[in-house]
């Protein structure tokens, strides 16, 4: 890493991150990807969040989907730990809870597959600084 | 405000939305423009008036205004002084803190270089607790890439400042998250509370002048300053500014970590977020504010949530657990199950802490155990008293407060224990009476054979009957018997 040394180059990664992330969900980028994050705090975690996780990765390597999964934060839903964002290219983020084994299956075959709904969708509940 | 979205996340502003191991993401929202617009644009002075501006309240439970503790810190004259964030977290059945550690650490990295800036320091210490290894492992994921980046370490934004963080770990004692007790624990005494004044601010740490805040205090800096301090001040109450993170806990449907703008009211808060009361039972009780707090009624669900109304309420903000009970819950259990905890806890120093609070468990468990008499709740009360206007440190002074908030909301029940012997929740076990009834049973013999002390005797075919002296209350024949014959008074 290179040092960080003034206003303009901690802009540049910030943008440098934002257009990586804007691309990846844009229709008309061909690289683009669904993007899933999996709640990975204590809470979740406690609830078998590594195991959703793990499963996630498998089975969307094996059916070759181009997917990034990372781990992120608790979003407060600690009653329907395990819980998972997935955002499909041009789509607006989902919250998904109860994501055990079965459920994984579920989203990858209906959601991220055929984009029908599911059911299991968390409405979000907040508004965050930027509204 | 859409009415849908009673929450506001600040504190919580990139909590499930960046990944925290990846400093990168950090950036991407924003994550060290505050720090590094104060030390390339901003005097430590400026800094500070926003904070004060902005009517920012310390989130660790005593909400003294951060801003203010700041510039006292910083006049305080010394060749060292230290940014202390406080990560004990002791209330049982709170992770507020937790959940920002392992979610957003770098937004507590950065607001304690910000407060380095303002007081003077340049050097700063995190105490936090050895049972949170996931937020101890992303918190030094953190310091390790903040130091990479130049963000921590010598001559930060090429400015001439120097900070960098220490992680000490706390054995997870309650009163070790008291000021003045933790900084014992970092020196390696015994975590036990001294006086004040001196305040840390102007004698801490090894004897310097030390900031101590709260991790969801130091999380909401780089937003105000990146926002600005009349937008902060927009949210809230009068006199409590921005927002409050609560672990929302008991009988409620969606237990979770919410954060609302202060003076959003407990109705709200039970209803509207936490998807009202679990199993359709009714609701009967709130506490906020951990075991120094108190229980409220459904006489306060209105009341707009901020520091000093709960307070006027009979309760405390606290560092913002919040546990909901339901009809099923006995209120004299509860506040015993308060002071088992702070009887484990108290350091022992001060006799009305260790010994008083010793004898309101005694007396607690004398009323739940069917042994009360009326006298006992006035001398609980009386007790109650000396031990607040005697103790050292807060956890003394707001012990009793679990028990007198009781005995004021809730005093039909103490009653109920001591003048008719019933328990009106049926939690009491000692209260409670397992009877057979005659017409209902067949005389099967299975709850005789499955008594495990043998309190049950009867023919078989003919009725059993329940010997109540040797009784233990285990419930066991009231969930063997196919027929109903078995009631619970
Ligand atoms: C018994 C006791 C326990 C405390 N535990 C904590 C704690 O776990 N976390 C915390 O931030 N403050 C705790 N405090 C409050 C601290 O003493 C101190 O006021 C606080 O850390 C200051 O930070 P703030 O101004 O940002 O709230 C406790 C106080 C008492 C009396
Ligand atoms: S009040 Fe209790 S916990 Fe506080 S110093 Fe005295 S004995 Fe220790
Ligand atoms: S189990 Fe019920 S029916 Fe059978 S003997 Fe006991 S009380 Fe009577």
């Amino acid at each position: 890493m290179t040092r960080i040394k003034n206003l303009a180059d901690l802009h540049k990664i910030k943008e440098e991150v934002q257009s990586k992330n804007r691309l990846r969900s844009s229709l008309d980028y061909p690289e683009h990807l669904v993007q899933i994050k999996v709640g990975m705090a204590t809470c979740g975690i406690a609830s078998g969040a590594k195991e959703t996780m793990k499963y996630l990765n498998d089975e969307l390597e094996q059916q070759a989907i181009d997917a990034v999964v990372t781990k992120t934060g608790c979003l407060g839903y600690c009653y329907a730990e395990p819980t998972i964002e997935v955002t499909l290219p041009g789509k607006e983020p989902v919250v998904f809870g109860y994501v055990d084994k079965a459920k994984v299956v579920e989203i990858i075959d209906v959601y991220i597959k055929r984009g029908e709904q599911v059911e299991g969708i968390i409405p979000l509940n907040f508004q965050t600084i930027d509204d | 405000m859409n009415d849908n979205k009673k929450q506001l996340r600040i504190a919580l502003r990139n909590c499930g939305f960046i990944n925290p191991e990846i400093i990168d993401d950090y950036i991407s929202r924003d994550g060290y423009m505050a720090l590094g617009k104060c030390l390339t644009e901003h005097t430590p002075e400026e800094t500070i008036k926003e904070i004060k501006d902005s009517g920012l309240r310390g989130r660790g439970g005593g909400g003294f205004p951060t801003g203010l503790k700041w510039e006292i810190t910083r006049k305080s004259e010394s060749d060292q002084k230290y940014v202390v964030c406080n990560a004990d977290e002791g209330d049982p059945g709170a992770f507020m803190d937790r959940s920002i550690l392992e979610g957003d650490p770098h937004s507590v990295i950065e607001a304690m270089a910000i407060c380095g800036y303002c007081i003077g320091a340049d050097k700063g210490l995190v105490y936090i607790r050895a049972e949170y290894p996931l937020a101890i492992e992303r918190l030094q994921i953190a310091l390790s890439q903040a130091r990479e980046y130049g963000l921590l370490g010598e001559n930060i934004f090429r400015s001439g400042f120097n900070f960098d963080i220490e992680i000490r770990f706390g054995a997870g004692a309650f009163v070790c998250g008291e000021e003045t007790a933790l900084i014992h624990s970092m020196e390696g005494l015994r975590g036990e509370p001294t006086f004040k004044p001196p305040f840390p601010s102007v004698s801490g740490y090894l004897g310097k002048p030390t900031n101590v805040n709260n991790v969801e205090t130091f999380a909401n800096i780089p937003a105000i300053l990146n926002k600005g301090a009349a937008w902060f001040s927009s949210i809230g109450t009068e006199k409590s500014k921005g927002t409050k993170v609560f672990a929302l806990a008991g009988k409620i449907n969606n237990v979770g970590l919410i954060e609302v703008p202060m003076g959003t009211t407990l109705r709200e808060v039970i209803y509207e977020i936490g998807g009202g009361i679990r199993d359709g039972k009714k609701f009967k009780s709130v506490q906020t504010g951990g075991p120094s707090g108190g229980c409220l009624t459904t006489d306060f669900l209105d009341t707009p949530i901020d520091y000093d109304n709960l307070i006027d309420a009979g309760s405390m903000m606290g560092s913002g657990g919040m546990i909901v009970m339901d009809e099923d819950d006995c209120m004299v259990a509860i506040a015993k199950f308060y002071l088992e905890f702070t009887l484990e806890e108290s350091c022992g120093k001060c006799s009305p802490c260790r010994i008083g609070n010793k004898r309101l468990h005694e007396i607690l468990d004398k009323i739940t155990s069917g042994r009360g008499e009326f006298q006992d709740i006035e001398r609980l009360q009386l007790l109650s008293q000396v031990i607040k206007d005697t103790s050292l440190c807060g956890l003394g002074q707001t012990s009793p407060n679990p028990v007198l908030s009781t005995i004021a909301n809730f005093e039909d029940e103490y009653l109920a224990h001591v003048n008719e012997g019933k328990c009106p929740a049926g939690q009491c076990k000692a209260l409670l009476k397992y009877e057979i009834i005659e017409d209902l049973c067949t005389g099967c013999t299975l709850c005789f054979r499955n008594c495990p002390v043998g309190a049950i005797s009867g023919e078989r075919r003919q009725p059993h009957y329940i010997d109540q002296s040797l009784c233990i209350k285990c419930g066991v024949c009231y969930e063997k018997c196919k027929f109903n014959a078995i009631t619970l008074s």
